[in-house]
């Protein structure tokens, strides 16, 4: 009978539902937020804290003529390439060394003898106590004569270099390393390899390094950064680094100085994007055992 | 044969012992749990067989050879974790294969024996996969796989289901018991889940307090308790305080009722108090359980589906028993406060101490 005289309960003309479904979804809409101006100041002020400095060094380097002069003329001088590939090579010395010492530590620290974490912990920040000058001097002091005469050499010179780069490092690597054991059971994992028959360098190159990975290119970036860019270390042993380098050529140069410092800017950026884009692709992998 | 054997394993941490002479000798191909509440040192007496920990005193024989001071990666035992310990940075194949590449096995040695093991736990699909693509369920199985890949003496496994939801405890459950009699390992499950262990076992070891407190088969367990801790923490069980009458007889009084054990009583002499173990699944309502009868007053019925769980007191006491009976749609279950007989055979009557009752639930164990 209802049925009959008109449309049924609940239907409507074609077409209706759609547009009071459309004009729901217009009423429901959230407003987008754009957030508070203060929040907005306070981001174009951080904003223009870090590019002010970057765009009035670029600034200053086009000043040398003819355009991009700076950059042609640092890329041109031997001494830039030379130092940068210097620093870089003791850079990953350095990054090697350090995972070598540092990785079975704070692993062994971990699983079996946790009560002397807080004194390591102590111990791997004195470089941020000790000034770089001290350290330095110390060294040179300590390995300037017999037995260990490491000064008397530039092999020699630049190994002490690279140990004192270890100490510079510590606290920057040892922390990557200790919250990337934090994030895996490795007492578990240990156990777990042990039971297979797999020995304690197996475990820490087939187990532990490799669940590390994210965490060792962290700490291996800061500890390159570090380097590249020391100054101190590197010329008080006279070894031809890049930042006694870059210190030459801004009491000698007007321009290249600026161009020099936003290209190794520019590196260092490119390696942190680096980590950025490695540490995203493996997040997904390294789990830790036991979530479902 | 013995083929896994523990002598007087003893372990201390400082002060605490951990677990107390530990004496076992289990079978090749026999399947025993380690069953007990937490901190009872089970799961301590599993490690010292892995060898991850040293105990403070005894000896560990697997196969006749002493492996008490061996480290645990030259024991070959293979174990199961909790957690399942699965190595992230491999996929399911390189998890499963990892035992076999420490042997320096060949690769086609190798490719070939993870492709038995992917179908022995039905996941032939998945060697490539990584352990955070799979399901916990699926990541317990590749965890066996893996332990049992280099042909291990003896299979450890550590609360293995203990992080899984219910179902699939159940079927894994029974997966590991039927891969475990195809291989013909020997195992040693550690569980405080009493089902488990009563399910799964050949023997089951029961300890408290780093002591054990009994090893029998999970009938004889049940059944046949060997002290209060062991008759409360498995199953359900009444405890009551009663006095002997004549113990030879197997003559005890409960408030003045009498009833009879099957055994006599020997440990106890004439009028001292013992406590006397009775499954709730022993007692019937009525005269038609047995020989021994109690009177008693209803304090309470829970209908639990297929069962009713009645609890009863003794009429001039606060005494409480609890009894199953099957759910009847026939029959209403008794009123509050109605007294009723209650009746069990004299098997069903256990003596498992001197003394008063223990200060247990009624239902303990449950």
């Amino acid at each position: 009978m209802t049925g009959s005289s008109g449309p049924a309960i609940g239907s409507r003309a074609p077409g209706a539902l759609e547009s009071v479904a459309s004009s729901t979804v217009a009423a429901d809409r959230p407003r987008r937020n754009w957030g508070s101006p203060w929040a907005w100041i306070i981001f174009l002020i951080g904003v223009l804290y870090f590019t002010v400095p970057l765009i009035a060094t670029f600034a200053v380097s086009m000043r040398a003529k003819p355009l991009f002069a700076a950059y042609t003329n640092s890329f041109a001088d031997p001494r830039f390439l030379s130092s940068l590939l210097y620093s870089f090579v003791i850079g990953l010395i350095t990054v090697v060394l350090s995972i070598a010492l540092i990785v079975p530590t704070a692993y062994w620290v971990r699983l079996r003898a946790p009560r002397l974490r807080p004194f390591v912990e102590f111990v791997t920040l004195l470089p941020f106590v000790i000034p770089p000058v001290v350290l330095v001097f110390g060294l040179i002091r300590a390995y300037s004569r017999p037995p260990l005469p490491f000064t008397n050499t530039d092999l020699g010179s630049s190994a002490l270099l690279v140990f004192a780069y270890i100490v510079l490092s510590l606290p920057y690597m040892y922390r990557s390393v200790d919250s990337g054991l934090r994030a895996i059971d490795i007492r578990t994992l240990t156990e777990a390899a042990q039971s297979m028959g797999a020995g304690w360098f197996t475990i820490l190159v087939r187990i532990i390094l490799p669940n590390l990975r994210v965490a060792l290119l962290s700490g291996a970036f800061l500890s390159l950064a570090i380097v590249i860019g020391e100054f101190t270390m590197a010329v008080y042993l006279a070894r031809p680094a890049f930042g006694p380098y870059l210190q030459l050529l801004g009491a000698n140069r007007a321009y290249e100085p600026a161009a020099v410092s936003l290209i190794s800017f520019g590196v260092t950026w490119l390696a942190m994007i680096a980590i950025a884009m490695i540490g995203r692709g493996s997040r997904t992998r390294i789990q830790v055992g036991g979530a479902h | 044969m013995t083929f896994l054997e523990l002598t007087g394993v003893q372990k201390r941490f400082g002060d605490v012992n951990a677990v107390e002479d530990f004496n076992l000798a289990a079978q090749r191909g026999e399947f025993v749990s380690f069953l007990g509440p937490s901190g009872c040192g089970k799961t301590t007496t599993l490690r010292m067989i892995a060898g991850f920990e040293l105990p403070t005193r005894g000896a560990i024989v697997i196969d006749d050879v002493d492996v008490t001071h061996r480290p645990p990666n030259q024991r070959n035992v293979g174990m199961v974790f909790q957690s399942y310990a699965l190595f992230p940075n491999m996929t399911v194949a390189g998890n499963i294969g990892f035992g076999l590449r420490v042997r320096k096995r060949p690769k086609a040695q190798i490719d070939k024996r993870v492709k038995e093991l992917l179908a022995l736990i039905h996941l032939e699909d998945r060697g490539n996969r990584f352990p955070y693509q799979l399901s916990g369920g699926q990541q317990q199985r590749v965890a066996l796989a893996r332990a049992l890949a280099f042909e291990p003496q003896v299979l450890l496994l550590d609360e293995p289901l203990s992080a899984l939801d219910a179902k699939i405890r159940i079927v894994l459950r029974k997966e590991i018991r039927t891969i475990q009699r195809q291989l013909g390992i020997t195992t040693v499950y550690v569980t405080h889940d009493q089902e488990e262990a009563l399910s799964l076992s050949d023997r089951v070891v029961v300890m408290s307090e780093g002591r054990v407190e009994q090893i029998g088969a999970p009938a004889d367990i049940y059944n046949f308790p060997a002290t209060p801790f062991v008759a409360s923490f498995v199953g359900t069980l009444n405890l009551i305080a009663a006095k002997v009458i004549d113990g030879g007889e197997g003559r005890i009084s409960v408030e003045g009722q009498e009833i009879r054990s099957a055994k006599p009583i020997t440990d106890a002499h004439d009028g001292s108090t013992v406590t006397i173990a009775l499954r709730p699944e022993s007692i019937e309502l009525g005269e038609g359980g047995g020989v021994n009868r109690l009177r008693a007053v209803v304090e309470d019925a829970s209908f639990l589906g297929s069962i009713v769980r009645i609890r009863v007191h003794l009429p001039e006491s606060q005494t409480t028993l609890s009894l199953d009976t099957f759910n009847d749609p026939n029959l209403d279950p008794p009123a509050i406060d109605e007294t009723v007989t209650l009746s069990f055979p004299r098997e069903a009557c256990l003596v498992i101490g001197s003394g008063p009752a223990p200060v247990v639930d009624v239902v303990a164990g449950a």
